[in-house]
């Protein structure tokens, strides 16, 4: 671990620098780096497989890297003393004993993080499960009560930082939404939180920055207005063929989209007059706002046709 | 919630490492938070309250001993003592547990320690349910039964039948954490001593060779009722001990301190 050169930049509450998984010849994870700064609330988007997970497990020392490191709040994370108290994790929100209640999850990590039992009845409560329900087994649990139990568990230690892998999988829409307003208020008070999703609409409700990742590899970072602003116009027409060829001899760049649309990278009105030109109808002109990422995601998806086929 | 206002790097010098002691507690409270564990323990004091019972009624009078019903209750919570070893390492996998318990002590081997000591308590804690209750059916073997009412069991007993309960209990952690899966452990647990007991049997050539290879054959001595092993006998014991449970927790501790934990 290049411990101090990641002191030397104070700023970032996780680093995660060059970080790579191999599995035999297959690149899990392929030289992966971003970081996190404190007060933000950044989403780690990417397709199922595309190495999301692996690389969380390995930013919290249960999988093994097989070059590359990473550090939270300044040092691996395996240096944290009583680590729950520093750093929230949630990697799997199933990952839980069936036969052991909601409440005593909690009470065993209390426990081992030397917390008071008020603190259990707190977070129960900031997570919206009753007293009758943290009394259940945890296997009797709807996903979406699992992942409230695993937010509350991450919350447990009070922590600055929090890590969580797809903690939004199983909520409802009104669940993402509570979800949101969690993680904005934990990063408005100074922490931060790395989630990660496989869906863009989740990653666009809560975070605010991004970092992109397909095939084990970064393909995108920024802020979402950066990842979204760049994304031109979109524009559908009765004609696509035509309009393409009216856009080429306009000369503004486009691309074809999954949806029968095209985004172009030009204004309304240069593509209107093009159209106007070749006496094309439009149906549709707007900023493509997040058609663009979407697209990209889309692409990242399709390409991953050995982890599913989109419908 | 943090109340953090600085970007700085948190001071860690106010923290302290989880402490052992804290570990342990953990550690021997998930043997019995859950139903399966529960039901284990309940099974354990009914199975030894079971056999003293049967043994009161079944056993001549002159059987009536302290020493026998000590005795009778070995065999039933050696059944049962392993499987709360092993379901103590393979829970965190087969219920994947693993990424919470690991998480937040990063460092394995203290976990390892954690749960050593926890089997140990429970296998210490077994041995004396099972002595109070032997001591009560004695006392209910001579005045209800007519029983003989004998008390010599002595230091060189109770020392055998923890040592017996121990041995099984840390053989049932260390293949938990070889094979690291709650079905395979427990099977091969069970099946593994008896048909190596069985080979031993049927190849005559093997019958010297037993008591150094086989630790059911190396542990009879303990159950004999003068509890005086003598030097050789304590040599076999220490050689299928070594076998047999020292050999498969150095190698289920070096799995475990490398095994990947995955996620979903």
């Amino acid at each position: 671990m290049p411990g101090v050169g990641c002191r030397e930049r104070l700023s970032a509450m996780i680093e995660v620098d060059r970080l790579t998984k191999a599995y035999g010849k297959h690149l899990a994870v392929d030289d992966v780096s971003f970081r996190v700064e404190p007060g933000t609330v950044t989403g780690f988007l990417g397709p199922n497989g595309a190495g999301k997970s692996t690389t969380m497990r390995m930013m919290v020392g249960l999988t093994p890297p097989t070059a590359g490191g990473s550090t939270i709040l300044g040092v691996p994370y395996s240096k944290i003393p009583n680590p729950g108290t520093h750093v929230g994790v949630l990697l799997d929100a199933s990952a839980q004993h069936a036969g052991r209640t909601g409440r005593e999850v909690l009470h065993l990590g209390g426990m081992l993080m030397g917390l008071e039992e008020r603190r259990v009845d707190e977070m129960l409560e900031l997570v919206g499960l009753s007293e009758v329900e943290a009394k259940r087994r945890v296997g009797n649990y709807s996903l979406g009560m699992r992942q409230r139990l695993g937010i509350a568990h991450a919350l447990l230690g009070d922590p600055q930082v929090l890590v969580l892998d797809e903690p939004a999988n199983g909520l409802d829409p009104a669940g993402i939404r509570w979800m949101r307003g969690l993680l904005r208020g934990f990063a408005e008070r100074g922490g931060t939180v790395l989630l990660s999703s496989h869906l863009l609409h989740e990653i666009e409700m809560i975070a605010d920055e991004l970092v992109v990742i397909g095939r084990g590899k970064i393909v995108a970072q920024g802020s979402k207005d950066e990842l979204v602003s760049a994304s031109g116009t979109l524009v559908r027409s009765l004609d696509l063929d035509t309009l393409a060829v009216a856009l080429k001899q306009a000369e503004l760049s486009f691309t074809h989209t999954a949806t029968s649309s095209l985004i172009v990278q030009a204004t309304g009105e240069q593509i209107g007059r093009a159209a106007a030109g070749a006496g094309v109808v439009l149906t549709e002109l707007r900023p493509a706002e997040g058609a663009g990422l979407e697209e990209m995601f889309l692409q990242l998806t399709a390409d991953d046709a050995r982890d599913e086929v989109p419908s | 919630m943090s109340a953090l206002t600085a970007p700085a790097p948190v001071d860690f010098s106010q923290t302290s490492r989880v402490r052992m002691s804290k570990l342990f507690r953990v550690e021997l409270r998930k043997i019995a938070d859950t139903r399966a564990g529960i039901w284990l323990l309940v099974a354990i004091v009914a199975l030894t309250l079971l056999a003293d019972i049967i043994f009161l009624f079944a056993a001549k009078s002159s059987e009536l001993t302290y020493e026998n019903f000590a005795a009778v209750t070995a065999t039933p919570q050696g059944f049962i003592l392993p499987i709360l070893g092993i379901l103590l390492v393979t829970s965190e996998w087969s219920q994947r547990t693993g990424l919470v318990t690991f998480t937040l002590e990063p460092s394995r081997g203290r976990v390892v320690v954690a749960k050593f000591l926890a089997v140990v308590a429970i296998g210490i804690a077994a041995v004396a349910i099972a002595l109070a209750l032997g001591a009560l059916f004695n006392v209910i073997g001579s005045g209800v039964a007519g029983g003989a009412g004998d008390w010599d069991l002595g230091f060189a007993g109770a020392r055998d039948f923890t040592l017996l309960q121990l041995m099984g209990i840390i053989q049932g952690l260390a293949f938990g954490m070889l094979f690291m899966n709650s079905a395979a452990a427990i099977v091969l647990y069970f099946v593994i001593p008896t048909a190596w007991s069985i080979l031993f049997g049927l190849v005559s050539a093997l019958e010297d060779a037993a008591p150094w290879l086989d630790l059911g054959t190396a542990q009879q001595p303990l159950f004999d009722t003068n509890h005086s092993l003598s030097a050789t006998e304590w040599s076999q014991l220490l050689v299928t001990t070594l076998i047999w449970i020292v050999a498969p927790l150095v190698a289920g501790i070096i799995r475990l301190l490398r095994a990947e934990l995955k996620s979903a």
